[in-house]
């Protein structure tokens, strides 16, 4: 278990310290910052200055070494628009993202799942085929369309909510729903799929022929076997709490990290760009690990080596 | 032959419109044990599955099934609960993939005294030990707390049988118990239901494609083809005086008890696709014995014997003239 864990662990870090790496080299081969923040029209003297203050004039090997050489002492660098703590600037906009993704994973969960098991459960009936035709929609159709959709039906059309900004719980709405339909949509497929397999196991039928009546069935031995699969993906979406707004926090003008990602590469803004994807890589490494671990708490096939009963049957 | 405990009655099952059962007769007595054999798809599992109403929503079930007098087929969820496992326990082939990997061998097995004999707590644990004991699992206290996986196959199917005799049932099935077991093995377990039956003066339905192993361990066998019962006798008679052409070619096909094994190849031909079904009797394009008036309807079962009876139209004739048929 232990030494399960240290390679897992491992293989996070290397994870991450990849994710670091690509981003830190193609942020630095595609635009050169100081141009950008400086603007195209700036004397090429200051350009220069720009350049040596922030150590871009050194090589890039150079410049990867005292990056990371910083990370180990705490240190995720500045931005170079304003000058403040990378980290700073990213953790003031973390309330504001989770405010979104945590309301919208809960209906991810509190949808899809349902829907998923509500499907399985009638499959073929008219329930089956609606929640699945409603799952494909909300699985095909991006979040900035649906975004936008919804924004021309409940803020243009009808009036009911705001379009865009912070203002108050109800500029939330809308952004809450567009992300957390799609989610729901591949949670609901997941889960009826996962379902529909555990439900034409043997075990289910061993279990229903012992008399165990069918919600029991359903409860106790169908469910418990479907989480397995489905935890994996339940994982994914808790992972992307902090990355999964981009998007919809651009449609929406809402200043979260999503946002502050987005203005932040549009600016060639080195220290705050790799701050926000170490993060996102951590979260993502963190929410696979607790994946792993719950693995073994549901299936116990995982958790110790199978030591098999010596002797005959 | 006393009050049977179950009867079907004209049994037909079919799925998407193929039919897979074609109007299965056939009773079960009080303790009495009954081999059901026939070739892979002939309707072994079906038949029973539909008795306990335990095939998909899809399958078009019609007929009688009848568990002393109350007809199951149409029976309610909460009565066919108090018979599943509580009158007739049902036990599968594949014992690995039949138990839940998720709960524990003791879980499993209190589940079935919770519902059908009421205990719970430490008396269901004592008796679920009892039960482990009796079906012959070593270290039984301990083995309550193993998952299935960390069980071989022999011993989970031990623990099916375990489960099905925790609700006291009047009749076990047992549907090819010990096709995906060792040789070895296959055998003591096949002692064990042996055994169990004697002991708890339960019925035994033994479903097997194996001729030699059903003659073995019952007094009765039926003789499957295509979705119907060719013929039935008591295991000695069958083999000594088989009316049925199709299983004479069984017999015929049967191994030497000495010699290798051989393949069960000796009847020419196959069985009918479901969607191709002759009107006539189903063995009849294969049958040595053919005459044109076999293709004019399915023959029905007539008495060859005292408990002996044979869906053929042919089957009261001398016993040296099949036998010429298939030397
Ligand atoms: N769930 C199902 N859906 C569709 N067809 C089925 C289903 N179950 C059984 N059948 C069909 O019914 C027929 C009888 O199947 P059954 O499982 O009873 O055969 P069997 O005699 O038990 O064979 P085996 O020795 O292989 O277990 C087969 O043709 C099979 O394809
Ligand atoms: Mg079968």
């Amino acid at each position: 278990m232990l030494r399960f864990f240290g390679s897992r662990l491992l293989r996070a870090a290397v994870t991450i310290v990849m994710v670091v790496t690509f981003a830190f080299i193609v942020l630095r081969l595609s635009g050169d910052p100081a141009q950008i923040i400086m603007g195209a029209d700036a004397p090429p003297e200051a350009v220069d200055a720009f350049r040596t203050a922030w150590g871009l004039d050194q090589p890039v090997w150079l410049q990867y070494f005292h990056y990371f050489g910083a990370i180990f002492q705490g240190d995720l660098g500045r931005s170079m628009r304003d000058g403040r703590d990378a980290i700073v600037l990213v953790m003031e906009r973390i309330p504001a993202t989770l405010a979104l993704t945590i309301p919208a994973l809960l209906i991810k969960l509190g949808l899809g799942i349902p829907a998923g098991i509500t499907a399985a459960l009638h499959r073929n009936s008219f329930i089956d085929r609606a929640v699945m035709l409603m799952a494909v929609a909300g699985f095909t159709v991006p979040s900035f369309v649906l975004g936008l959709l919804l924004v021309l039906v409940f803020a243009v059309q009808l009036g009911w909510l705001p379009s865009g900004g912070q203002e108050s719980w109800r500029h939330a709405i809308l952004p809450i729903i567009t992300m957390g339909v799609g989610g729901a949509a591949v949670l609901a497929r997941f889960t009826r799929s996962a379902m529909l397999e555990v439900l034409g196991q043997p075990y289910i039928r061993t279990a229903s022929a012992k008399g165990v009546p069918w919600r029991a069935v359903v409860w106790g031995h169908a469910l418990p076997n479907a989480a397995i699969p489905t935890v994996t993906i339940v994982g994914f979406m808790v992972g992307s709490l902090i990355a999964g707004a981009v998007v919809v926090e651009s449609v929406f003008s809402w200043p979260g990290v999503g946002r502050l990602l987005v203005v932040a590469v549009a600016n060639r803004d080195l220290a705050v760009v790799q701050c926000i994807l170490l993060l996102v890589a951590a979260t993502m490494v963190t929410a696979n690990l607790v994946v792993d671990l719950l693995y073994g708490l549901l299936d116990p096939r995982l958790r110790n080596q199978p030591k098999r009963a010596t002797g005959a049957a | 032959m006393s009050a049977a405990l179950v009867t079907l009655k004209g049994l037909r099952v079919s799925f998407d419109g193929q039919a897979a059962l074609r109007g299965i007769d056939l009773s079960v007595a009080p303790g009495e044990s009954v081999g059901l054999v026939g070739e892979s798809g002939c309707g072994k599992s079906v038949t029973w599955l539909a008795a306990l109403g335990l095939l998909p929503g899809r399958a078009q079930i019609s007929g009688s099934v009848k568990l002393d007098d109350v007809e199951l087929l149409q029976a309610r969820p909460h009565v066919l609960d108090r018979v599943r496992g509580g009158r007739i326990a049902m036990i599968f082939q594949d014992p690995a993939s039949s138990l839940n990997p998720v709960h524990r061998i003791g879980k499993q097995i209190t589940e079935a005294l919770r519902l059908h004999r009421a205990m719970g707590g430490a008396a269901a644990r004592a008796e679920a030990k009892r039960l482990l004991d009796q079906v012959g699992i070593p270290d039984a206290a301990r083995r309550l707390d193993a998952w299935p996986h960390e069980l071989s196959g022999g011993q989970n199917q031990r623990v099916m049988i375990a489960i099905a005799l925790a609700g006291r049932p009047e009749l076990l099935v047992a549907d090819e118990p010990t096709t995906a077991l060792d040789v070895t093995i296959q055998a003591q377990i096949l002692r064990l239901l042996q055994d169990l039956r004697r002991d708890t003066g339960m019925a035994l339905v033994l479903i097997s494609h194996d001729l030699g192993v059903v003659a073995d361990s019952c007094e009765r066998v039926c003789v499957m083809y295509a979705g119907r019962i060719v013929e039935q006798a008591p295991s000695a008679r069958l083999f000594s005086a088989p009316a049925h052409p199709y299983t004479r070619g069984l017999l015929g096909a049967l191994p030497p008890l000495d010699g290798p094994r051989r393949r069960l190849a000796a009847i020419p031909g196959g069985v009918p696709e479901p969607w191709a079904m002759p009107p006539g009797c189903a063995f009849a394009p294969r049958c040595a014995m053919h005459v044109s008036a076999c293709d004019a309807a399915a023959p029905e079962q007539v008495g060859v014997a005292p408990g002996h009876r044979a869906a053929c139209i042919r089957a009261t004739l001398p016993a040296s003239h099949h036998q010429a048929a298939y030397a």
